[in-house]
């Protein structure tokens, strides 16, 4: 499948910044949903608002940009209301982890077969760089320019306790893993959720001394642990700050009964 | 099954739960709240025995948000809900209006504000129901003021939402809803379904004709079609710019405009009276037995009430010399009702107000037709 097979040619040139990660993320995805030979007519695109949101409005199929928030129970309508249809979200953290934590959690509880690829670049991008519940602790933002005081949700660990089938999380630089993993989400039945941690030089990277594209991909070579290598898988998580870490790898695979299919 | 044509002794919310199911519904999703759980949970008991859907959402966000999913992937969709979950809701009913999503929200309006009076009437939700979402939108809401009512409006709200791509209400209230009464299902009843298409819309999902209501592209049938709610061209695709937005803003209002002597209705006794009443929903009962009991007394009980039916208003109060609104809140269609009046040259217009907890008495409407003359 031809890039503008997939894409909507004459909605280009794109909105996003340069050396921002959402490009590459198009371009993964691009690569599994051709290799999946996926009917593009039975497939319908969900998002919220923000940067990572806007993607679905570059895609040639069915696609609904939806309120702040809300894509998980949109998608959760669609799916249920035809369940034909393959439905895919994107997203990014401030839409899934803060205004729409309430959906996210009881989306993966359901365990509805949708599969979600959230773009979690530790900031509110689209509004210009606020705090997000990602936002790494200490690390500043429009509206922590004293350096954030809270920590940071795992939005990965949280899908894994909210009862999703497939959950994931790799950097924009593990190109070929999560190509394979949203591959992975796709084909599988029930929840599934992969976390890409992207850069955003624009709203995160300026303001933490990242101001250079480059510098961001550097940042999230040296953040990123492989599960295996990663003290921190099972135990605690949750200080991800700007010295931190974040585990990368697959994190569960299992198959709960979706949503709709219980015996 | 549905309800076979006869006549039934039921609560109104029931009559609103076979409504919905002689209108179509396939799929409703709501979050339980007094006093309109009923419809969940009788919906919850017929859903799967039609075919259909019912799920339980996590909020009442969450549940418009998924019938407007539903909605797009070809359902006919519904949720209720009380003034809480409604105020939830505003920021999406101004998305499915924007988006032409036909969906149906049934508002069992309760004592406000805030918590309120959680199990007895009010009327208060009614602006809100207008004006509660930001910028300028259409919306159709209709009243009913019987377990009846409950029945043909849920009906006529399904219709009108798939004509016209509204999001269209039902503002019931909790003596309607848990009131137990008689309610007929006639041989025949008219269903509407959206018109819908079925081609690739490459760079014209939301073209329209001479209705202004675009043919609803279906998710899942090849169409492709991108929707949003932000201010879109003919495509669906967003725009920054202000020409196209005034066009689309001015044609989604104008829709409803247009087609309002198909929307709009009311039910006039003895119209032209000297002097007339006006109501909605369960006040119109007292209101009646008011008119009964009185010497050149009317009563007009509005089925529509937006858009506001003005037009069918001024002819019903027309040579009246004083008019008296009767509504469970301050005084909030009273603004419109006056309106109509002053521009029929009646100099009296006046409102007997309640703010909710319970219903007028015939006796105090009588009193307050003799203290005004
Ligand atoms: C109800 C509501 N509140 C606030 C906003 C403003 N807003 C738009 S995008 C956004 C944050 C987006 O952040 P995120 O979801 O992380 O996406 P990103 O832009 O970083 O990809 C906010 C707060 C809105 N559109 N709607
Ligand atoms: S603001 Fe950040 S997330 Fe948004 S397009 Fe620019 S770099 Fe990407």
């Amino acid at each position: 499948m031809e890039f503008f097979d997939l894409f909507r040619e004459d909605r280009w040139p794109h909105m996003f910044c340069p050396g921002c990660g959402i490009g590459t993320v198009m371009n993964c995805f691009h690569r599994a949903f051709s290799e999946m030979n996926m009917d593009q007519d039975k497939t319908v695109f969900v998002s919220g608002i923000g940067c990572a949101s806007r993607i679905i409005g570059y895609i040639r199929a069915d696609s609904i940009h939806t309120t702040h928030g809300r894509a998980l129970a949109v998608a959760t309508g669609i799916k249920l209301a035809n369940p034909d249809l393959n439905v895919i979200v994107f997203s990014g953290d401030g839409d899934i982890g803060a205004i729409g934590g309430n959906h996210f959690i009881n989306a993966a509880r359901r365990n509805v077969d949708i599969s979600v690829f959230c773009i979690n670049n530790y900031i509110y991008g689209m509004t210009g760089g606020q705090a997000s519940t990602t936002t790494p602790y200490k690390s500043f933002s429009t509206t922590t320019p004293y350096g954030s005081k809270e920590y940071p949700f795992d939005l990965a660990e949280v899908a894994v306790a909210s009862g999703a089938n497939y959950v994931a999380r790799w950097t924009i630089r593990n190109v070929k893993e999560l190509t394979s993993s949203m591959t992975k989400a796709m084909q599988k039945k029930g929840f599934s959720f992969v976390e890409i941690a992207s850069p955003c030089p624009t709203s995160f990277g300026r303001r933490n001394r990242m101001a250079d594209p480059t510098q961001m991909f550097e940042w999230l070579k040296i953040i990123a642990v492989r599960k295996e290598k990663s003290q921190a898988w099972g135990l605690d998580q949750l200080d991800l700050n700007i010295e931190g870490r974040i585990t990368i790898g697959e994190f569960i695979e299992r198959n709960r009964s979706p949503y709709g299919l219980i015996a | 099954m549905r309800l076979p044509p006869g006549s039934y002794f039921m609560q109104g919310n029931e009559a609103c739960v076979e409504g919905a199911l002689w209108a179509g519904l396939t799929f409703y999703a709501g979050y339980p709240i007094t006093p309109s759980t009923e419809i969940a949970e009788g919906l919850a008991m017929r859903m799967p025995e039609e075919g259909g859907t019912f799920l339980q959402m996590e909020d009442e966000i969450a549940s418009i948000s998924a019938i407007i999913g539903a909605s797009w992937a070809g359902a006919k969709a519904m949720t209720a809900t009380s003034g809480p979950g409604f105020s939830l809701m505003q920021e999406s009913i101004g998305y499915a209006a924007m988006t032409e999503t036909p969906i149906v929200i049934v508002d069992v309006m309760r004592g406000g504000p805030s918590t309120g009076l959680p199990t007895m009437v009010g009327q208060g939700d009614v602006m809100q129901a207008k004006y509660g979402s930001h910028g300028d939108y259409p919306v159709i809401a209709l009243s009913p003021s019987s377990v009846q009512d409950m029945f043909d409006l849920t009906i006529r709200a399904f219709n009108l939402s798939e004509r016209y791509r509204v999001p269209t209400m039902v503002l019931s209230d909790a003596e309607i809803g848990h009131m137990r009464g008689k309610f007929i299902v006639p041989r025949t009843l008219e269903i509407v379904n959206r018109r819908i298409r079925t081609d690739r819309v490459w760079h014209d999902g939301f073209a329209y004709d001479e209705t202004l209501v675009p043919k609803m592209p279906i998710f899942g049938k090849g169409s492709r079609v991108h929707v949003t709610g932000l201010s879109h061209d003919i495509a669906g695709y967003p725009t920054s710019n202000v020409e196209v937005h005034e066009e689309l803003v001015r044609r989604l209002q104008e829709k409803v405009e247009r087609h309002s002597d198909d929307i709009c209705s009311l039910v006039a006794h003895r119209p032209g009276s000297r002097r007339m009443l006006v109501s909605y929903g369960s006040p119109s009962f007292a209101a009646w037995e008011a008119m009964m009991q009185s010497e050149d007394v009317g009563l007009v009980d509005l089925k529509t009430l937006w858009p506001f039916p003005s037009k069918l208003l001024a002819q019903a109060i027309s040579g009246s010399s004083d008019v008296i609104m009767i509504e469970l809140n301050l005084g909030q269609m009273f603004r419109e009702v006056q309106r109509v009046a002053c521009d029929e040259g009646c100099r009296k217009v006046r409102l007997f107000s309640k703010v909710g907890g319970e219903v007028p008495r015939p006796a105090e409407i009588i009193g307050f037709l003799k203290e005004g003359g």
